[in-house]
C-alpha cells in the first residue's frame, strides 16, 4: 500500500478547512444562512476527506510534518503521526455530525453568525493542538482554543451563562499561564520543546535534580489538567453546561476536554518519557489522580437530577480512564486509555445529543421529568441506552473494551488495585445511568410536564437532530463490534502503542 | 553619490520635518499631501535602512562630510531600525486614522470648530514629533540626542493640549513641565560626560569605558530624567491624565511612540555606552519596572475612563521594559540575548497593540460621544471590528499566542529562567493574568446587551480599518518573528565595546 497524497502541507490544510470558514462566517450578515451552511458543511466535508488521506497514508507508513520558524529555535510545526491522528480523526467526523445537529439545533435562534464562526475555530484550535509536533505550537492552540470555546459558553448571554464563562476563563487562564510558565522552562531544562517518542528527558539528568524536574512536571500538569477535569480543578466543566447542546457535545465531550486529556499523554510519553515519569513517581501521581477523580465524579454524578450535570460529571469521571490507562507502563494500559479518548468521545456525545433532542423536543432537562419519554422519542432514547450501556461498560459497545484493555494492562503493570477501581466506577456508572433508562421506558408518560414542539413528517424529531444522534450511537456500537480490526479505534491505538509512537 | 544608502538617514529624519512645514500650511490639501510625505519618507528610509544594515552591519553617517569629533554623525545598527520601524509601522496606521479622525476639515463649520482646530495643527505637530523620534534613534552623539529630545518633548506635550479642554490644558502643562525637567536632567549628564570623557560622540563614550564616581553621577542624572519621560514607577503619575485627554490618535502616539523614545536612549546608555553600568542600578530598574506592572495593573482595573485605563495600562505595560535591564545581565557576568530580544520585541509588540487599543478605544469614544467604559455598553454589535481590534490588541498584550506578546513573553521568560530568576519569572506570568483581567473587564461591557447606548454617531471606515490593520500586525508578529530578531543581531548587539 503507498501514499495517496503524500504533500508535507496537508496538517497545514487540516487545520485550514476549518480556520478559512470560521473567519469568512465571521464577516457575514445573520441572515446569509445559505452561504454560512454551505461554508460549514464544505469546511467538515473537507475536513474529513482530508484527514481521510491522512490516515491512508499513515497507515502505508507515511509521515506528514508542516513547518514554520517562528524565531530561531522555535517553530509552529505540525505532524500527522499515528497519535495525532487518533485525536484529530475523532475531532473531524464527530465535527462533522455536529455541524449538522448544530444547524439544526440553532434555527431561529439569534446570533448564529458568531456561534458558528467561533464553533469553527473551536474545531480548528482543536485539529491544530492534536497535530502539534512541539509543546511551543501546543501552547498555541490549546489557548486558542480558550478563546475559541469562550464564545460558545456564554452564547445565551444570560447572567447565568456569562458567570459561567467568567468561571471558565478563570480556571482555563490561570492554567494556560502556567502551562507557558511550564514550557519555558522545559525548554530550559531540555533544551527543546520538540515531542518525541519515548520523551527528550534524559533520566540520568532528572535523576541527578528529582526535585526540580518533578515540580517542573506539577507546573505543566496544572497546565493541562484543568481543561482534562481533574479533581481538584474540574468545577468549570459542569457550570460550563449552560452552554447550548451542540456545544456542550463536542466542546465538552471532544474538543475542549480531550484537549486536556491528551495534553496530559503528551506530558507524560513525549516530554518526560513514560519510563521517566515512572522513575520520577510522576506516572504514579498521575494514575492516583486519575483513580480518584473516576470515583468522585461517578457519586457526584449520582446526586444530579439535571440531565446535563449529570453527565458533565459523568465526562469528569470518565475522561481519568485516558489519563490512567496512559500513566501505566504496559501497552494493553495505554492503548486502553488511548482507545478511551475516542470511545468516550463517541458515547458521550451521543448522550449530549440525546439530551439535547430532548431539551428541543420535549423542553425536558432534567432526569425527573424524563418518565416514559421512550414512547415519545423511541429513537433518541434507544441511542442513549446503547451509549449509557457502553459507559457502564457492557459488552457489546466501545466503553467495554476500554475497561477491558485497562483492567488487563494494569494487571500486567502490577497494579491491581485499578480493578476495584474499574469495578465501582462500573457500579456506579450504572447506579446513575439504569435509573434514567428505567424511568424513560417503564414509567408512566406523563406529557403535562412537557412542551412538546411537535414531529417532523418522518423522524420523531427534527431530522437533523435524530440522524446524527443515531450515527454516533452506532460508531459507539460498532467500535465496540468490530475493535479486532486493524481500522477500528482499538486497531489503530494497538498499532500506535506497537510501532512505539507514543 | 545620492544612491549611497547613507541618504536614507537623511531623509528619515529631515523627510517628516519638511512635510510637517508643508502641513504647517493649514489648508486640508497640504494636510494631507504632508501626512502622506511624512510617511512615505518614513517608511522608506526604514526599509532602505534595513537591508542595508542586515547587509552590511551598522551605519554611519556623517553629516555634510564632517565627522566626528566636530560634525554631526548619524549612525543606524538593528536597534535603531527596528525603532524606526515601529514608529513608521504605527505612524503609518495613526496618520491614515487621523485623516478620518478629525472630520473633514474642507468645511468652514468644521474647521472653526474645537475638533477642526485640532485637525490642524495634529499634522504638523506630529510630523515634527515623527522627524524628532527618527532622529533619536539614529543619532551618535548625546548633544544631538538633547536637542531632539527637546523637540520631541514640546511637540507631544502641545498634542495633547490639541483637545480643547481644561482637563487636557492642565494635563499637558504637566507633561511639558515634566519633561522639561527630565531634558534639564539629561542635559547636566551630557555636561558630566563632556567634562570627564572630553567627547559627545556615543560611540567614543563607549570606547574610554568611563568609570568613577563622575560618568556614575553623570548616568545617575540621565537616568531620571529619561525615566520621567518614561514614566517608570514612581514618576508616572503625569501619563495617564496626558495620555487619556489627548485626542485619540495623539494617545496612541503618545502611549505607542513617544515613551519609547527616552527608553530607547536609557538602553543606548546602560547598554551599549556604560556596558552594563553597576548591578545594583539595574536592580534598582528592575524592581520599579516590576511595581510599575502590578500598580499599574491594579490602577487600570479600577479606572471607569476607557482611555485612562489604557493609560495606566501603559504605565504597566512600560514596567516589563525595566525589568528587562537585570536580565540583560545575569548575575554570574555575561549577557542574556534572550532579555535583549524579548524585551526590543516586547518594545515593538506593546506599539503596535496599544496603539491598537488607543484608536479602537477612540472609535467608540467617538461613536458613544464619551469615554466612559459603562456607555461603551453592547458597543461590540455596533462596531464589530472594532471591537475586534481592541480584543486582539489586548490580547497581545497579555502575551495570548498567537501574538508577539506572545513571542516577547516567552523570550523574557526564558531569560528569568534560565539565570534562576524565579521572581521576575513569576512576576512576568502575573502581569500577564493582570493584563487579561483589565483587557476583559472592557470587553465584557462591550458585548453587554441589556441597554442600548442612547445616541450613536456613525464611525469613518477608515477608522475601523487603521485599528484593524494595526491589530492584524500584532497577531502576525507572533507568527513570524525570525527576520525581525535577525535584524537585531545584525552588526553584532554590543557594537561599541
Amino acid at each position: 500500500m503507498t501514499p495517496v497524497l503524500d504533500w508535507e502541507i496537508l496538517p497545514l490544510l487540516v487545520v485550514l478547512s476549518s480556520f478559512v470558514p470560521g473567519v469568512w462566517i465571521m464577516f457575514l450578515q445573520e441572515e446569509q444562512k445559505g452561504l454560512r451552511t454551505t461554508l460549514n458543511m464544505v469546511g467538515a466535508v473537507a475536513k474529513v476527506l482530508l484527514v481521510g488521506l491522512m490516515l491512508q497514508g499513515v497507515g502505508a507508513g507515511a509521515a506528514y510534518e508542516w513547518r514554520l520558524q517562528v524565531l530561531p529555535g522555535l517553530e509552529l510545526s505540525l505532524i500527522g503521526d499515528a497519535l495525532a491522528l487518533l485525536f484529530v480523526t475523532l475531532s473531524a467526523v464527530l465535527w462533522l455530525v455536529t455541524t449538522v445537529y448544530a444547524i439544526g439545533y440553532l434555527e431561529d435562534s439569534p446570533n448564529r453568525t458568531r456561534f458558528f464562526s467561533f464553533f469553527s475555530l473551536c474545531v480548528t484550535a482543536t485539529t491544530g493542538l492534536a497535530m502539534a509536533g512541539d509543546l511551543f505550537t501546543f501552547v498555541i492552540f490549546y489557548e486558542a482554543l480558550t478563546w475559541a470555546t469562550y464564545p460558545l459558553v456564554v452564547h445565551r448571554g444570560t447572567p447565568e451563562a456569562i458567570q459561567a464563562g467568567r468561571l471558565y476563563l478563570i480556571y482555563t487562564l490561570t492554567a494556560g499561564a502556567a502551562l507557558v510558565l511550564g514550557a519555558v522552562w522545559f525548554q530550559v531544562e531540555a533544551g527543546t520543546v520538540a515531542f518525541a517518542p519515548g520523551g527528550v528527558l534524559d533520566m540520568a539528568a532528572v535523576e541527578g535534580a528529582p526535585v526540580r524536574y518533578f515540580s517542573l512536571f506539577l507546573v505543566l500538569l496544572a497546565g493541562v489538567s484543568v481543561k482534562a477535569a481533574f479533581f481538584p480543578v474540574h468545577g468549570w466543566l459542569p457550570i460550563a453546561m449552560v452552554a447550548p447542546a451542540p456545544v456542550s457535545a463536542l466542546l465538552h465531550a471532544v474538543a475542549v476536554v480531550k484537549a486536556g486529556a491528551f495534553g496530559v499523554t503528551r506530558l507524560l510519553h513525549s516530554l518526560f518519557g513514560i519510563e521517566v515519569a515512572w522513575e520520577m513517581g510522576a506516572a504514579g501521581m498521575v494514575a492516583g489522580l486519575a483513580a480518584f477523580t473516576i470515583i468522585y465524579g461517578s457519586i457526584r454524578a449520582l446526586a444530579q437530577d439535571d440531565l446535563k450535570r449529570l453527565l458533565a460529571f459523568s465526562t469528569v469521571s470518565q475522561l481519568s480512564y485516558i489519563a490512567l490507562g496512559v500513566a501505566f507502563l504496559t501497552p494493553m494500559a495505554q492503548a486502553g486509555g488511548l482507545v478511551h479518548l475516542v470511545h468516550q468521545g463517541i458515547m458521550k456525545i451521543t448522550l449530549f445529543f440525546c439530551a439535547g433532542v430532548l431539551a428541543q423536543t420535549l423542553e425536558v432537562k432534567k432526569v425527573s421529568q424524563m418518565a416514559g419519554v421512550a414512547r415519545r422519542l423511541p429513537l433518541t432514547m434507544l441511542a442513549f441506552s446503547v451509549a449509557a450501556l457502553g459507559m457502564i461498560g457492557i459488552p457489546p459497545v466501545a466503553g467495554f473494551l476500554s475497561k477491558w484493555y485497562l483492567g488487563v494492562g494494569a494487571l500486567d503493570a502490577g497494579a491491581p488495585w485499578v480493578i476495584p477501581v474499574l469495578l465501582a466506577s462500573s457500579l456506579l456508572n450504572a447506579a446513575y445511568f439504569l435509573p434514567v433508562i428505567r424511568t424513560a421506558y417503564f414509567d408512566e408518560p406523563d406529557p403535562d410536564r412537557w412542551t412538546d414542539r411537535g414531529h417532523s413528517r418522518r423522524f420523531e424529531a427534527d431530522w437533523r437532530l435524530v440522524v446524527p444522534t443515531v450515527i454516533t450511537a452506532l460508531l459507539a456500537l460498532l467500535s465496540g463490534l468490530f475493535g479486532g480490526i486493524p481500522w477500528s479505534p482499538l486497531g489503530w491505538a494497538e498499532l500506535i502503542v506497537d510501532r512505539r509512537i507514543l | 553619490m545620492i544612491l549611497d544608502p547613507v541618504h536614507w538617514t537623511t531623509l528619515a529624519v529631515m523627510g517628516p520635518l519638511l512635510a510637517g512645514l508643508l502641513a504647517m500650511e493649514g489648508r486640508p490639501r497640504a494636510i494631507r499631501l504632508g501626512l502622506v510625505l511624512g510617511m512615505g519618507a518614513s517608511v522608506s528610509a526604514t526599509a532602505g535602512l534595513w537591508t542595508t544594515v542586515v547587509r552590511e552591519g551598522p551605519l554611519r553617517h556623517p553629516l555634510g562630510g564632517w565627522g566626528m569629533p566636530l560634525g554631526i554623525e548619524l549612525y543606524a545598527d538593528g536597534l535603531s531600525v527596528l525603532m524606526l520601524a515601529m514608529t513608521a509601522l504605527v505612524g503609518s496606521a495613526v496618520s491614515l486614522y487621523a485623516t478620518a479622525y478629525f472630520g473633514d476639515i474642507s468645511q468652514r463649520r468644521v474647521r472653526d470648530s474645537p475638533a477642526g482646530r485640532g485637525a490642524r495643527f495634529f499634522a504638523p505637530l506630529w510630523l515634527l514629533l515623527w522627524g524628532s523620534l527618527n532622529g533619536i534613534y539614529l543619532s551618535g552623539d548625546i548633544f544631538n540626542l538633547y536637542v531632539l529630545l527637546e523637540i520631541m518633548g514640546l511637540s507631544a506635550a502641545a498634542m495633547v493640549t490639541l483637545a480643547v479642554t481644561s482637563k487636557a490644558t492642565v494635563a499637558g502643562m504637566r507633561y511639558l513641565v515634566i519633561s522639561l525637567v527630565g531634558s534639564m536632567f539629561f542635559l547636566l549628564g551630557v555636561a558630566l560626560l563632556y567634562t570627564v570623557g572630553g567627547t559627545l560622540s556615543l560611540e567614543r563614550l563607549a570606547q574610554l569605558e568611563l568609570s568613577g564616581p563622575l560618568p556614575a553621577v553623570a548616568l545617575a542624572l540621565m537616568t531620571v530624567g529619561m525615566a520621567a519621560k518614561t514614566a517608570l514607577f514612581p514618576i508616572h503619575g503625569w501619563l495617564p491624565p496626558a495620555h487619556a485627554a489627548a485626542p485619540a490618535p495623539a494617545s496612541a502616539i503618545l502611549s505607542a511612540l513617544v515613551v519609547k523614545g527616552s527608553f530607547y536612549i536609557m538602553l543606548r546608555l546602560w547598554v551599549h555606552v556604560f556596558g552594563g553600568g553597576a548591578r545594583e542600578g539595574l536592580l534598582v530598574l528592575g524592581i520599579l519596572g516590576a511595581t510599575a506592572v502590578i500598580w499599574g495593573s491594579i490602577m487600570a482595573l479600577r479606572q471607569l475612563s476607557l482611555k485612562r485605563l489604557i493609560a495606566y495600562s501603559t504605565v504597566a505595560q512600560l514596567g516589563y521594559l525595566f525589568v528587562m535591564f537585570p536580565l540583560l545581565f545575569p548575575a554570574g557576568g555575561g549577557w542574556s540575548p534572550d532579555a535583549w530580544s524579548g524585551g526590543l520585541y516586547h518594545a515593538l509588540s506593546h506599539a503596535v497593540a496599544k496603539a491598537a487599543m488607543f484608536l479602537a478605544a477612540g472609535s467608540m469614544t467617538y461613536a458613544v460621544a464619551r469615554d466612559d467604559i459603562r456607555a461603551i455598553s453592547g458597543i461590540a454589535h455596533r462596531l464589530p471590528m472594532t471591537f475586534l481590534a481592541f480584543g486582539l490588541g489586548g490580547l497581545s498584550l497579555a502575551g495570548i499566542p498567537p501574538s508577539g506578546g506572545f513571542v516577547a513573553k516567552w523570550l523574557l521568560l526564558r531569560s528569568a529562567v534560565e539565570q534562576g530568576g524565579w521572581g521576575w519569572a513569576v512576576l512576568i506570568t502575573v502581569g500577564g493574568l493582570l493584563t487579561l483581567a483589565y483587557v476583559l473587564m472592557v470587553l465584557r461591557y462591550a458585548v453587554d446587551q441589556t441597554e442600548e447606548p442612547p445616541e450613536f454617531r456613525d464611525v469613518p471606515r477608515r477608522m475601523e480599518w487603521a485599528a484593524m490593520g494595526l491589530a492584524i500586525a500584532a497577531l502576525l508578529l507572533g507568527i513570524r518573528a525570525t527576520e525581525t530578531l535577525s535584524l537585531l543581531e545584525a552588526g553584532g548587539i554590543v557594537p561599541w565595546r
